[in-house]
């Protein structure tokens, strides 16, 4: 059995409550944190490898030690609780079922950054998670372990939750803090970042939810501890979130190197496509990462197993890996057409878009028309060129990474999946009739040559 | 965008519960910072009122908050969640994206629009229900899904919709 940190006491029945959660050692990682001079905490969390859990990977530790400390200027600790990239919904379920661990983890990594004030940023939909989370502070709080002084450290701190109203953009830090401050969803110009200037232009950390959670873990064992569970700088356990066309979609908890062979097909975790139909193509991070075909899914371009890690995943370069991104691990069976896929994607990134910069405004309207002209059967060929045009234009070319997020997945899709853009201009009739199919898309292809070094 | 008529509106103000539960929201600001308590209070209001989001609520929020009246517009236009239309008393809002997708929601959306004779966007003329389309609700494992009031719907199936629309009637006529 493969190990958990965050859903260790998922069988427990109320774990989602104060009392039980203490019983099975909820809240001795914060005693033991209240022990430490913040420093050493920041130490722990970097020494474990913990990489933000929210789509960039970025070292947890290192974030933490980049917040400024100004006299007289309260900081801020803001958990991304937006989860809106589709594919993603992991959050939700640690939230929900084990609030507790994430309320702990807020605490420990408040007092490390020196922040008496930390506020859980929730989607709006999730209002019924909200209220699940302000009962568990509640019990927190009565309990002594939020407020004044807590548990006689001397240390004041508090967390609130705060509702989005449906913007998938307020998911970007920058936006989020607008949105915190009761204002639109426009991602703000970095630098200044919000280590800096952040919430009401104070020093900001903004972390994800399950990273967050973590930091128990992280505490209750050593980051060092930590950081022998996974492969290279992949390190802990990540929550991977699947769906799609597989036998047990879900939330699980997978340590870190897991092979994507024993992910997808064993019964311990996917158990397989659904329906005994083959794998077509896996979008493994989130919607914003590149498609990968089935003969890349689970070996990469050099025949390798390929491992839940940041690094294996991203083996290959975007020529033929993807990005772990958010853990959104999305699997589509040979009955799925990628055009319908991509055009759907697109709509999607069309629909979010702030508006702020034009490439993205202008070019991800672009991309959901071209689409749906190629899907619709009312295309010409050379629509497929400018799809690539017009996602090139926007990539790297905006101010807050929704750019990219719209322009990978079509890239991807044109990279891997060209014949099947070509076969609807051709076919526009039968197009709107069948689909294309699995084709050759699942069957191994000879390794390349290796590319001279000099 | 959604373009906001302002015309006349019937003006609005908290009941007294929810003057409460907005009082306790406040305090999770630093005083000079209460416009934080924006988007929260207007769903809110937006509840209380039936869930529309009509001038009457945003001018009244501004009010309450002591900032311009178009500080709640802008947002009140930004965010996918306030109505600034009425709709009906129970909203399907159904997820379109990515895996919804994939497991076929989109006949699921074709056979409620069918069944209630309204379109995407439309409400019954008994007021009873509307139907929307919104993007991943975080539920992707669960699709296809929808979003009813607060609860997730979540695996669809067409008897599910018929069941729950019984049910909904039901309730109305009992
Ligand atoms: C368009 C967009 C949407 C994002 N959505 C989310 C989200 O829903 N949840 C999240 O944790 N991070 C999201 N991020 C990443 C955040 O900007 C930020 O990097 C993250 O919250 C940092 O936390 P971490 O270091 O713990 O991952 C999004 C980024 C972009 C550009
Ligand atoms: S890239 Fe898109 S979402 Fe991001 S700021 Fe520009 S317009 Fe807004
Ligand atoms: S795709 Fe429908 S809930 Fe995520």
């Amino acid at each position: 059995m493969a190990r958990k940190l965050l859903l260790k006491n998922d069988h427990i029945a109320g774990i989602n409550t104060l009392d039980v959660y203490q019983q099975h050692q909820g809240y001795e990682a914060l005693k033991k944190a209240l022990t430490m001079k913040s420093e050493d905490i920041v130490s722990e969390v970097q020494k474990s490898g913990l990489r933000g859990r929210g789509g960039a990977g970025f070292p947890t530790g290192m974030k933490w030690s980049f917040i400024a400390k100004p006299e007289g200027v309260p900081r801020y600790l803001v958990c991304n609780a937006d989860e809106s990239e589709p594919g993603t919904f992991k959050d939700r379920y640690l939230m929900e079922y084990h609030p507790h661990i994430l309320i702990e983890g807020m605490i420990i990594s408040c007092f490390a950054l020196g922040a008496n004030t930390g506020y859980i940023f929730i989607r709006g939909e999730y209002m019924f998670v909200l209220r699940k989370l302000e009962i568990a502070l509640e019990e927190a709080r009565k309990a002594g372990l939020l407020g004044k002084n807590i548990l006689g450290s001397g240390f004041d701190c508090d967390i609130f939750v705060s509702p989005g109203a449906g913007a998938y953009i307020c998911g970007e830090e920058t936006a989020l803090l607008e949105a915190l401050e009761g204002k639109r969803g426009n991602p703000r110009m970095k630098p200044p970042f919000p280590a800096v200037k952040g919430l009401y232009q104070c020093p900001t950390v903004v972390n994800n939810v399950e990273t967050l959670a973590a930091v128990v873990p992280i505490l209750e064992m050593g980051g060092e501890e930590y950081a022998k569970i996974g492969i290279g700088k992949s390190t802990g356990t990540k929550l991977m979130s699947a769906s799609g066309n597989i036998n047990k979609p879900g939330v699980y908890e997978v340590e870190m190197g897991l092979t994507m062979q024993e992910f997808i097909y064993s019964d311990e975790y996917l158990g397989g496509i659904k329906n005994g139909k083959q794998l077509k193509a896996c979008i493994p991070g989130g919607s914003s990462m590149p498609i990968l075909p089935a003969y890349l899914v689970t070996k990469t371009i050099n025949h390798e197993d390929r491992l839940l890690t940041y690094e294996s995943i991203n083996d290959g370069g975007f020529a033929s890996g993807s990005m772990l991104g958010s853990g959104g691990f999305m699997i589509f069976d040979e009955d799925q057409c990628i055009v319908r896929n991509t055009w759907n994607l697109s709509r999607f990134y069309h629909h979010e878009s702030c508006g702020q910069c034009s490439p993205c405004r202008e070019g991800t309207g672009w991309l959901e028309k071209i689409l749906y002209r190629i899907e619709n059967g009312q295309a010409q060929m050379d629509d497929i060129d400018t799809l690539f045009k017009v996602q090139k234009g926007i990539d790297g070319n905006t101010i807050c990474p929704l750019g990219e997020a719209a322009a990978w997945p079509v890239a991807a899709a044109l990279r891997h999946f060209r014949d099947e853009f070509v076969w609807h201009v051709e076919n526009p009739d039968l197009a709107q009739k069948q689909n294309y199919g699995l084709a050759k898309y699942a069957e191994m292809r000879p390794k390349p040559e290796p590319q001279p070094t000099n | 965008m959604e373009k906001i008529k302002v015309n006349s509106s019937p003006p609005f103000s908290f009941n007294e519960e929810n003057l409460l539960e907005a009082k306790r929201i406040l305090a999770m600001y630093p005083e000079d910072r209460s416009k934080s308590a924006l988007l929260r209070l207007l769903h809110i209001a937006q509840k209380q009122n039936n869930g529309f989001c009509s001038v009457g609520v945003m001018d009244y929020i501004a009010d309450f908050l002591k900032i311009k009246p178009i500080e709640v517009y802008e947002v009140a236009t930004f965010y996918t969640m306030y109505h600034l239309k009425p709709l009906g008393k129970h909203v399907f809002e159904f997820c379109q994206t990515a895996t919804c997708a994939t497991v076929g929601v989109e006949k699921i959306i074709d056979y409620t629009c069918n069944k209630l004779g309204i379109g995407i966007g439309e409400t019954t003329h008994d007021g009873l229900f509307s139907i929307k389309t919104v993007e991943c609700l975080g539920a992707c494992g669960y699709a296809p899904m929808m979003q009813l009031g607060e609860d997730y719907v979540e695996h669809l199936t067409e008897s599910k919709i018929d069941e729950l629309i019984q049910n909904l009637r039901n309730q109305e006529n009992g």
